[in-house]
């Protein structure tokens, strides 16, 4: 259970890192990168929207999990605490752009600023939330297992 | 009573008076809330106005509209002269200078005014009125025009009088109006104290009656008399706003140096102008009080306003003398007793006051308050010239051209908080692929540009010493190379800052290899018909084919020129047009689920080689699909089958659809609900119900492939969905909608003249559009068609000259130390000709840290048009009343900002800087605009193409959308004309969009972008009739008459050069539709009146009010 919650938060961290490119990368492209260089750019500029997409659905569907198997452990105070979370996520997903695959994000609207900053915050606010959760739910395992 | 109050206001205390005024006005303006421009005044009359007084005003205001038309300058003035006569004492003594001009005005003027003065004493009881209720005569708007020429009768008397001030107020106002200052300083000498009177009576009495009612035609009878007495009280008022204004505008003087200089010059015309600048000011808060005490007596404002308006229009008219209008504004802003006052002071004081005003120049004209509800004729008669940034004069001189490269404010705030106090958008409008008739083309192996930002070499740099320059945009040192010593025009060396990369802000290299990631891609056009049996019921294809057949040799390209064909109906139809063969073959795949081709090296062919079968294939398409029943549209295959033929090349596909797609992939369905087509609530259905099609945009986009789309139709096509399509694949949308080859002629002739243009205009290929600023300001949001790659980068597979595009800008680290900021917009693109080119402009813009700035530097076309760009993204994110409230906030919050932050002296009164006069206006045009109107039946593509193209369209055209410009066409002469290539082009001037400004003995010619509206008169002059049209009577025009006839008559051809000069001013066609006053179409034209009140939307005043009642809060 800590390993896949450690998983999640994994991966929002690289979710949080490929916004973070979008945002900055090219906006100072010292000469590193020729700028003149659209194939190059334009690939990584997609992958990166890919990835984000690819992670999003995982990150929901472990969080889901976990409310369950909290729910089935009758730890109903831990379950409050993820429920919030549970729906902002259903909210999230209903409200997302019009599109025929799953996925959260629009390449043609991403890199509009304020969609843009708004996702990277959300990213940050998750991330602190997973960790202060695994943080939780370490103690409450070797709290556990000590009382054992 | 008036006249005493003047009097000593004129003497010394107009000072004082003024003050009183400016109390006055604070009380008036909590009490009128309620009503309209008369309330802002004082309460008293406000009750008074709001019975009779709105029309009156009206009507005020209308006669100087009448007047105008005589002259565009008189028509300005007939407002002016009202306020100027009162001010004519003062005026005079400033303008008399000036006033040589200023007589020729002022006696139209000064009749209305004196009649209408009378008017005020005795009507003062009309009250308020309601400003609604004028708009709500529509109809009234005919009368109007009869008014004015009535309007000069009753003057007559007055003007003696009046005239007097008249002259004087025009003098200020418009050095250019031909009346003559003189006049009005010795009138008000003999009549100085009895104008001012005069001047309340006056405005009232031709209330009293007829002088009014006929003038203001609108006013319309009954109410016309008492209108003016409330008129009158209005007037005072908005004196004393006005009055308020100068004296804060004074103080923000920040932009000074440039208004100054040119109001100087202009104020040597408008002396008077000055004065009141200076001392005026101060004087009107005195006087104010002391009108109060008359003003209650008089009516209320509309008077004043409609003196104000003249004032406004000869603002408007004299816009280059900033100084002139500033001062002539307030003076005739201030009632004609008010003005006295100033002028009192300005004769008075006129050296000190001249002094001053040179002082003073520092108020730039930008900055000159108006009060909106008091000053109604605030149009130019001329088209709005973009603001000229303050900066120095070589820099300036060298600046981008606004047309290509345009920011909403010309003076860009330090930080974000100062922007966000201020309240209003910051953002550049581009128009970067236009076609310029000198751009200077640089070939070099080396393009210089920062290490660091990459930026290129441009005018802005600074040269450190002859081998270093340091980048503007992020203040990097770099090398200047030594082939960049040479300079290759003047064949000098050693002069890095004569080369034509620094001496020009809009340049074109010719890139090297390393600028290509492949070799240029020939120019690659493919066509894809829609031949099903809704299709051919239209007839567009033998238009098409005709007309791609007379441009064959004209299509942008070179020896390498690729076309092909795709014809489709529920199967998919390609054509074979590999040399060799005798007549092209037709190859029919019927598998619209696993689209294929068929044969995919013989489908696009070279076009010079295969030329012969291309024609044959034209000419034999009409007939191929004479007889076809097949009613199904399998466009999502057609456009998959066409992605995959041009994937290997990249190029433009052209889309010719007719019916909703309803076959196949990218199925949609009819989502419009006729009945709600007018529902006064949230408009449904504006966001696409498939992401088909801009997947597929997408795809295209990653392989260089545009999208065009003509839509064709005369059903709901779900624009929203397809419009995807070219959206996001950097296309371009045309739309007919109901287009039939033989029920819409004007249709079929404006799909012609498109088609042509967009057949051989200029495309560039596999474009990328970068946009670089000054290091701490940021790229917010595009607006426009294309795909956003990168924060600052633009994929545009084509690009074509009649692209606009919007960017909203953001500053994300404070501006500290720096005076100017500039943005880079670079477009590298391959040409048709093969050769890859990027086309650089560079815009340069002063930081300011203050508001007063900032609003002085605020370009109102601009704003209206990034605003118009938000809202459409708003209105298919949120909702469409989302979008309508935002606008409408938009413009509340930036005058709110104005008033609280900028304004010294607080009035009562909505009051604005004069470069922002226009915004409430704009502001309502866009609320109703096709694309965000309510409660008029709309249908829903015709909303979604029109928010396509406000998002799409440079700003030129787009604003012309929002306010279409109206004319006079029956007199027009030859004065002021322009010369264009030995033919002589009359300039009519630009008359507000209101009935009251139409006459049945005239003909207006509404010019809406992409229509122009012909409106003839019931009884207009049978010589227009006969000479322009062709007709013996108005019984006979016809109905769908949408071309004028080519008479030998110097009138016809005086409308015709007319019509031509400002349809060749836009790249697309501008069909012409006749109306009559019985005409199917009368609702459309009156639909842009929309200064007029409608059923579901307010009418200007209204919307004034509105916007005075959320900003007073």
């Amino acid at each position: 259970l800590l390993l896949l919650l450690y998983t999640n938060a994994y991966g929002l961290y690289h979710m949080i890192i490929a916004f973070d490119e979008l945002k900055t990368d090219y906006k100072n492209p010292i000469d590193q990168c020729n700028t003149l260089n659209p194939t190059v750019e334009k690939v990584k500029k997609i992958k990166r929207v890919k990835i984000a997409i690819k992670l999003v659905l995982p990150e929901y569907l472990i969080h889901f999990f976990f409310c369950v198997m909290f729910f089935c452990a009758a730890e109903w105070l831990t379950l409050s605490l993820n429920l919030p979370l549970l729906a902002y996520h259903v909210w999230r997903y209903m409200s997302r752009p019009v599109m025929s695959g799953p996925g959260l994000y629009d390449p043609t609207t991403i890199m509009n600023a304020d969609i843009l900053a708004f996702c990277q915050k959300e990213g940050w606010c998750k991330l602190a939330f997973y960790l202060l959760s695994f943080f939780y739910y370490l103690y409450g395992m070797i709290y556990v297992l000590v009382s054992s | 009573m008036s006249t005493a109050g003047f009097n000593s206001q004129n003497g010394t205390g107009t000072g004082q008076t003024y003050a009183n005024g400016p109390s006055q006005n604070p009380v008036a303006p909590q009490q009128l809330p309620g009503v309209g421009y008369g309330m802002a005044h004082q309460p008293t009359y406000n009750p008074m106005q709001a019975k009779a007084p709105p029309p009156p005003a009206h009507p005020g205001l209308y006669p100087s509209g009448p007047y105008q038309p005589v002259t565009p300058v008189c028509s300005y003035q007939p407002g002016p002269p009202h306020t100027s006569y009162p001010a004519a004492s003062g005026q005079s003594l400033l303008t008399r200078p000036l006033m040589g001009g200023p007589p020729s005005r002022t006696p139209p003027q000064s009749a209305s005014p004196g009649p209408r003065v009378p008017a005020a004493h005795a009507t003062p009881p009309p009250p308020a009125v309601s400003s609604s209720g004028y708009y709500t005569n529509p109809q009234h708007p005919m009368a109007p025009a009869w008014q004015y020429n009535a309007a000069p009768q009753p003057m007559g008397p007055p003007a003696t009088i009046s005239t007097p001030p008249r002259g004087p107020v025009a003098g200020h106002v418009n050095p250019a109006s031909s009346s003559t200052g003189p006049p009005p300083s010795t009138a008000y000498s003999p009549a100085p104290p009895p104008p001012p009177h005069v001047s309340h009576n006056v405005t009232q009495p031709p209330g009293p009656g007829m002088s009014r009612s006929p003038q203001h035609g609108y006013t319309q009878p009954g109410t016309a008399p008492p209108p003016m007495t409330p008129m009158a009280p209005h007037a005072y008022q908005p004196n004393r706003a006005p009055y308020g204004p100068p004296p804060t505008g004074p103080p923000p003087p920040t932009m000074k140096p440039a208004p100054l200089p040119i109001g100087l010059p202009m104020a040597t015309n408008a002396t008077p102008p000055p004065p009141r600048a200076d001392g005026v000011p101060p004087p009107q808060p005195g006087t104010p009080g002391l009108h109060l005490g008359h003003y209650p007596s008089l009516p209320p404002g509309y008077q004043n306003t409609g003196y104000q308006n003249a004032s406004a229009p000869h603002n408007a008219t004299s816009p280059m003398h900033p100084a002139m209008q500033h001062a002539t504004q307030p003076y005739t802003q201030a009632p004609p007793p008010y003005q006295q006052p100033h002028g009192g002071p300005g004769p008075a004081q006129l050296s000190p006051s001249l002094a001053a005003m040179s002082l003073q120049s520092t108020t730039p004209e930008a900055l000159r308050v108006v009060n909106l509800l008091q000053e109604r004729n605030l149009l130019p008669p001329t088209p709005i010239p973009a603001p000229t940034p303050c900066l120095q004069q070589d820099l300036q001189k060298i600046n981008c051209h606004p047309e290509v490269f345009r920011s909403t404010l010309t003076s860009i705030p330090q930080t974000q908080s100062l922007l966000n106090k201020a309240k209003m958008p910051l953002g550049l409008l581009l128009h970067p692929f236009k076609d310029l008739s000198q751009l200077p083309v640089v070939t070099s192996s080396t393009i210089v540009r920062c290490r660091s930002c990459r930026t290129y070499i441009n005018p802005f740099v600074s040269f450190l010493d002859q081998r270093r320059w340091k980048c503007n945009l992020c203040f990097r040192v770099n090398d200047v190379p030594e082939e960049f010593m040479y300079n290759p025009v003047s064949r000098s060396y050693g002069e890095p800052h004569k080369r034509p990369e620094v001496q020009n802000a809009t340049i074109e290299f010719i890139a090297p290899s390393e600028y290509m990631l492949r070799p240029p891609q020939p120019a690659v056009y493919l066509f894809i018909l829609d031949v099903s049996h809704n299709a051919v019921e239209t007839g567009y294809l033998t238009v098409f084919c005709q007309s791609l057949l007379d441009n064959i040799n004209a299509l942008p390209g070179d020896s390498r020129t690729k076309v092909g064909f795709i014809t489709f109906d529920s199967t998919i139809h390609f054509y074979n047009l590999q040399e060799g063969l005798s007549q092209p073959q037709m190859l029919i795949v019927s598998d619209i689920e696993d689209i294929f081709l068929p044969t995919p090296d013989s489908l696009l062919v070279n076009l010079n080689e295969c030329k012969e079968l291309v024609q044959d294939l034209l000419k034999s398409l009409p007939t191929l699909f004479e007889k076809t029943m097949e009613t199904q549209s399998a466009l999502g295959s057609a456009l998959q089958a066409a992605y995959k033929l041009l994937l290997p090349t990249g190029g433009r596909m052209s889309i010719f659809q007719t019916q909703l797609p309803n076959l196949g992939v990218g199925t949609l369905q009819s989502r419009e609900d006729p009945n709600q087509r007018a529902a006064a609530k949230d408009v449904q259905h504006l966001s696409p119900a498939t992401d088909f099609y801009k997947k597929l945009a997408l795809d295209c986009s990653g392989q260089q492939v545009a999208v065009d789309l003509f839509l064709l139709s005369s059903q709901y096509c779900d624009l929203a969905s397809l419009g995807c399509i070219s959206r996001y694949s950097a296309g371009s949308v045309y739309y007919y909608p109901s287009y039939h080859h033989q029920h819409t002629p004007a249709q079929v002739e404006c799909f012609q003249k498109d088609l042509k243009r967009y057949l051989t205009r200029k495309i560039g290929f596999e474009a990328v559009m970068r946009i670089r600023c000054t290091k701490g300001l940021s790229i917010h949001t595009f607006h426009g068609n294309f795909f956003v790659r990168s924060t600052d980068l633009l994929s545009l597979p084509n690009v074509n000259p009649d692209a606009g595009f919007a960017v909203q800008m953001s500053i994300e680290e404070n501006l500290d130390d720096m005076q100017v900021v500039s943005f880079q917009a670079a477009l590298l693109y391959t040409s048709s000709k093969g050769e890859r080119r990027i086309r650089v402009h560079t815009l340069c813009l002063p930081v300011v840290n203050s508001l007063s700035d900032i609003f002085a530097g605020a370009d109102v076309q601009a704003i209206t048009g990034l605003l118009a760009c938000m809202a459409v993204d708003r209105s298919a994110t949120a909702s469409l009343s989302d979008a309508r409230d935002a606008m409408t906030n938009a413009a509340i919050d930036s005058l709110t900002s104005y008033r609280q932050s900028v304004l010294t002296i607080q009035q009562p009164g909505l009051l604005a800087p004069a470069c922002l006069r226009l915004f409430p206006l704009f502001i309502l045009a866009l609320l109703k605009q096709k694309a965000f109107r309510t409660g008029t039946s709309t249908r829903l593509d015709d909303r979604l193409f029109a928010m396509c193209q406000l998002k799409y369209q440079p700003l030129v055209y787009a604003m012309l959308m929002i306010h279409p410009a109206l004319y006079r066409v029956d007199d027009l002469s030859d004065e002021g004309a322009l010369n264009i290539s030995e033919r002589t082009v009359p300039q009519p001037r630009v008359l507000q969009l209101s009935v009251e400004k139409l006459s049945r003995e005239a003909a207006f010619l509404m010019d809406a972008g992409t229509v122009m509206y012909l409106w003839i008169g019931r009884n207009c002059h049978p010589n227009f009739l006969t000479q322009v049209l062709g007709v013996p009577s108005y019984a006979t025009v016809p109905d769908n008459l949408y071309l004028l006839p080519e008479l030998d008559t110097p009138e016809s051809q005086r409308t015709r050069a007319f019509v031509g000069w400002l349809r060749d001013q836009r790249p697309f066609f501008p069909s012409l539709q006749v109306i009559r006053d019985e005409s199917q179409l009368k609702p459309t034209f009156m639909q842009n009146m929309i200064e007029d009140r409608t059923e579901s939307a307010l009418s200007y005043y209204e919307f004034l009010l509105h916007l005075q009642q959320q900003i007073s809060k």
